[in-house]
């Protein structure tokens, strides 16, 4: 440990060794035997359950549940993977707080729900290796995939598993697309984004071709002549701007650059952070960023959100989560300048209020030291492609159908639904099935 | 996935589950929606003869048995034989029969002891196209009064009277239902043998009172103030059935009779345990009255994993592998010693083994000063007492002393696995053969 918390500026090895490894440890790690069997023994088995139909991607919670209450695991994860073939990130990764668990009549009954999250995690964990669904017969087919996040990932396997040829794109020299450069790492530890990857991949039929990227290269009228479909799946390439004084300073940076930076580090302690970190932003990227900054060492950092809490997009228990991890959450509060001489050393806000008018500026400001910004204001379409938009997304209708006849979306770059990554795969999963109905249908 | 398909007297069904006769299989809207959910058969509910059919209560016809958290452990009815007319449901049997030609159906019946009535009920039921008949010999309350349902099933010349009529009178295969409600299940099933039937079934529901209104001074379900026994079923009577179903298997005047098996399968483990012990396939009724008839897919996927893992190509390889190693206490090994291991990493110190051993066992448990509980072998008897009340799955296990060993309770060494010693060899046994007399040197 050359540096401490208080040293000044952007540094590496702000903590001893140890703390690495124990701070971005598994956040919910796998249930033993027998917490899945007490976990599991608190579910009902509802009818039409709540719970169900809270899942974006529709996984039969009860029997899945009921099955690992039996002793046969593999076969709940068989039922949650023929839902999402990304069960076991989504396991990790979804805000169960206000999906699945938020509805779970033992919620309701006395405020503690089923652990859903987590028995997922302990079913789809017993299978993952070896791949557990075979291919249909080859239907001579084919399909281009372009981005291989969530999306896609899901896109690629439904149509390889109903026997079509799918060639995978993306502009990455790594596939899983957020999976890989956006989760927060202590949602998926041990490599978990590219070991799933992998075990999916094996289903066989998917070539993944890397480094290629829609748009540069790679042309959508040119890949609609080669092949009989495409899917596109490529999330938000863009970053929206602050849009203050000062933005251009050094050490200004976008937050998914910086989780991204740091998903990909093979040794933590060599990433660099400053000792006062400023995120803004209020969803779950500026809690990642926050959280991982402070992780890594910062001696202090804000999250500064220019509403009130109750409008974060972060739920409650990921705001808890930045408290507890010792994250300043700073609301009503809108950044107006930055300042610094080439590099940032302090930033600007205005208090906000919900005025008549919308968000209004109340004429009170304040300062806060900063040697690191994060902006986390929210991401952005790249390339329309000539499709048609709607909201600053690609416009689809029910199952990904975009204005272009051939051509299906899904994931964050297409219109409706969260941005998550269970939506993601739920998106990719039903365009795979239409896509399949129109490739077979004549 | 292995395959579930079943014959049973030559009747086909997709899997080994099959619902009893009771309110599941009540009328044609059920059934559908079972079959539907998965069930591989149904037995319809009892039907009578023909002319006003029977009326039940109109208060509470249920009673339970709740374990924690409320879980129905078992129940108990005074429900009669349908009461819906018998043209009804013969008209809805053709219908269902002719839609699911894959699926079991069988009809269950109970008229009056005469050969007429008898006679007239089976034509009518031939021309449904059902695939087989069910007599009812077991419902224990209401009907027994009229002189049918136990009232035949505890006389075994009735059985065999019934039976041989229903032969003569009917080319359907015929499952004789036994009702539990008697000192030695073997009696009516060889009454069934001798009579020609071509299966058993069983269990019925067990004669019982589940609770008693202390305000009132009542038994429950409770009508207007009064109450009267009802038949127990549900995981509670599992045991009992399973019993039953063993000794019918294993006995010499009674082995080789197909056998239904029937009482709080719950679970596709349930489904095995009576299959292992020499049932050809389940019936259900608690199980599904409790969860929906969804429940089966759980049974489903369980057994055709279980079977997966253990190379069983069809539901009749394992059918009766544990019947041979089902015996009298005296065959039992008494050289065979074992005594309790408690893990102490998965122990919670919560002190019942402690408690369980020392009030009313061999205090063979011992408490340190900072709650280590560990076993004294010099105490031990291998009850499994502990085993049975600790919490925590698996922290209690038996170890098996190997040949050689001394056992430290009673200084004996343990023999060699081949020189083994019964009741029968024992020298305590007064009417043990002096000369086969086995003693170890203790
Ligand atoms: C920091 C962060 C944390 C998050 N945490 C969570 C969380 O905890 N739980 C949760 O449910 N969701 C979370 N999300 C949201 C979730 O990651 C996304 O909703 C999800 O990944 C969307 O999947 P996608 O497949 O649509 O897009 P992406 O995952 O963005 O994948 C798109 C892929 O397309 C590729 N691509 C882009 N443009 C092109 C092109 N022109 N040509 C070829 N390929 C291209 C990209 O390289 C990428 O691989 C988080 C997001 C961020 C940014
Ligand atoms: C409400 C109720 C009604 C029943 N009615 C009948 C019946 O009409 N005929 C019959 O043979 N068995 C009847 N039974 C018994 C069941 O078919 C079955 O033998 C018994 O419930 C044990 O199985 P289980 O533990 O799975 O419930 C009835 C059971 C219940 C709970
Ligand atoms: S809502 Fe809760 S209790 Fe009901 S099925 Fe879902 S997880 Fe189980
Ligand atoms: S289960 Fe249905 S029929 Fe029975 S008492 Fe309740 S509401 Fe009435
Ligand atoms: S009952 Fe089980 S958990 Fe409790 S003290 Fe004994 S061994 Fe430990």
């Amino acid at each position: 440990m050359s540096n401490s918390q208080q040293t000044p500026g952007i540094v590496p090895n702000r903590l001893p060794e140890e703390a690495y490894q124990d701070n971005f440890s598994d956040l919910h790690p796998r249930l033993d035997d027998h917490e899945a069997l007490v976990a599991a023994d608190r579910c009902y088995f509802c009818h039409d359950a709540p719970c169900m139909e809270a899942c974006p991607t529709t996984i039969d919670i009860p029997l899945f549940i009921r099955q690992i209450a039996t002793g046969t695991p593999k076969a709940a994860a068989l039922t949650i993977l023929e839902q999402n073939i990304l069960g076991g990130m989504c396991a990790r990764v979804c805000p169960t707080e206000t999906l699945c668990e938020e509805v779970c009549v033992r919620e309701t009954a006395e405020g503690n729900p089923v652990e859903i999250g987590r028995l997922q995690r302990y079913a789809t964990d017993t299978v993952m290796e070896a791949h557990p669904f075979a291919r249909a017969d080859a239907t001579g087919k084919t399909v281009a995939v372009v981005g291989a996040g969530p999306a896609g990932l899901s896109a690629a396997h439904r149509l390889a598993m109903h026997g079509h040829d799918v060639v995978l794109y993306d502009a990455r020299a790594k596939a899983g697309g957020l999976n890989e450069f956006g989760i927060a790492s202590y949602k998926s530890v041990d490599n978990f984004a590219a070991r799933e990857v992998d075990w999916l991949l094996s289903i066989g039929g998917i070539e993944v071709k890397l480094g290629q990227a829609l748009g540069n290269g790679l042309q959508l009228d040119e890949l609609q002549t080669r092949y009989d479909a495409v899917f596109l799946g490529v999330g938000l390439a863009g970053v929206n701007a602050l849009r203050c004084d000062g933005e251009d300073k050094d050490n200004v940076l976008d937050a998914v650059e910086f989780i991204s930076d740091l998903r990909q580090a093979e040794d933590l302690s060599s990433l660099p952070v400053g000792r006062h970190v400023v995120v803004i932003g209020g969803g779950m990227t500026a809690v990642d960023a926050a959280v991982q900054a402070k992780l890594l060492g910062a001696e202090d950092v804000s999250l500064v959100y220019r509403r009130g809490r109750d409008r974060m997009g972060a739920s409650e228990f990921e705001q808890d989560l930045a408290s507890s991890k010792g994250v300043r959450i700073i609301t009503h509060a809108a950044p107006t300048a930055i300042h610094g001489n080439g590099a940032v050393a302090e930033i600007e806000f205005a208090y906000t209020t919900d005025g008549a008018n919308g968000l209004e500026e109340t004429g009170e400001s304040f300062r806060l030291r900063a040697d690191q910004v994060l902006k986390a204001i929210g991401q952005t379409l790249g390339d329309a492609n000539g499709l048609e938009i709607d909201g600053g997304k690609i416009k689809v209708g029910e199952t990904g159908r975009t204005s272009r006849s051939g051509v299906w979306a899904g994931g964050d770059c297409a219109s409706g639904g969260d941005d998550l990554t269970v939506t993601a795969v739920a998106e990719g999963r039903d365009a795979a099935e239409d896509i399949h109905a129109t490739l077979m249908g004549g | 996935m292995a395959d579930l398909h079943s014959t049973f007297l030559g009747i086909e069904s997709p899997n080994p589950f099959w619902l009893a006769s009771a309110p599941p299989t009540d009328k044609e809207y059920n059934v559908r929606r079972a079959f539907e959910a998965g069930w591989g058969g149904v037995v319809w509910k009892t039907l009578g003869e023909a002319g006003p059919p029977v009326v039940n209560v109109n208060g509470p016809r249920y009673g339970a048995i709740h374990g924690a958290d409320r879980r129905l452990l078992g129940l108990n009815n005074i429900e009669l034989i349908t009461d819906r007319p018998l043209e009804v449901n013969l008209e809805e049997i053709t219908r269902v029969k002719k839609d699911y030609p894959d699926r079991a159906v069988i009809v269950s019946l109970m008229v009056p002891c005469e050969e007429e009535p008898w006679r007239k009920i089976l034509r009518e039921v031939e021309l449904t196209g059902a695939d087989g008949v069910e007599l009812n010999f077991g419902c224990p309350h209401g009907m027994a009064e009229r002189g049918m349902g136990s009232a035949v099933g505890q006389v075994p010349e009735y059985i065999q009277m019934v039976t041989e009529w229903v032969k003569k009178h009917s080319h359907l295969p015929c499952i004789v239902k036994l009702t539990p409600n008697i000192t030695n299940i073997l009696g009516p099933a060889q009454a069934a043998k001798a009579g020609g039937a071509d299966a058993v079934s069983l269990i019925n529901t067990i004669n019982s009172i589940t609770s008693v209104n202390l305000d009132m001074m009542s038994p429950e379900p409770m009508i207007d103030g009064m109450g009267t026994h009802g038949g127990y079923c549900g995981p509670a009577v599992k045991p009992i059935a399973m019993n039953m179903v063993a000794e019918i298997a294993r006995n010499e005047k009674t082995a080789g009779i197909p056998i239904s098996g029937i009482g709080g399968v719950t679970t596709w483990r349930d489904a095995a345990e009576f299959m292992a012990l020499g049932a050809s396939n389940v019936q259900v009724c608690t199980a599904a009255m409790t969860y929906g008839f969804k429940v089966v897919q759980e049974m489903i996927s369980g057994l055709s994993q279980w079977m997966d893992e253990k190379g069983h190509a069809s539901t009749a390889d394992f059918v009766g592998l544990a019947t041979p190693k089902v015996t009298d206490w005296q065959h039992l090994n008494l050289d065979h010693i074992t005594k309790a291991e408690i893990n102490q990493d998965d122990c919670i110190k919560c002190g019942r083994c402690y408690a369980a051993c020392e009030d009313t066992s061999h205090q063979a448990i011992e408490m340190s000063e900072d709650r280590i509980f560990t076993v004294k072998d010099d105490e031990c008897v291998a009850c499994n007492l502990c085993v049975n009340v600790c919490p925590v799955e698996g922290c209690i296990t038996m170890r098996t002393l190997a040949p050689g060993e001394v056992d430290e309770r009673t200084g004996m060494v343990v023999p060699a696995v081949d020189d083994k010693r019964t009741w029968l060899q024992h020298p305590n046994n007064p009417s043990a053969d002096p000369n086969m007399c086995i003693v170890r040197g203790q």
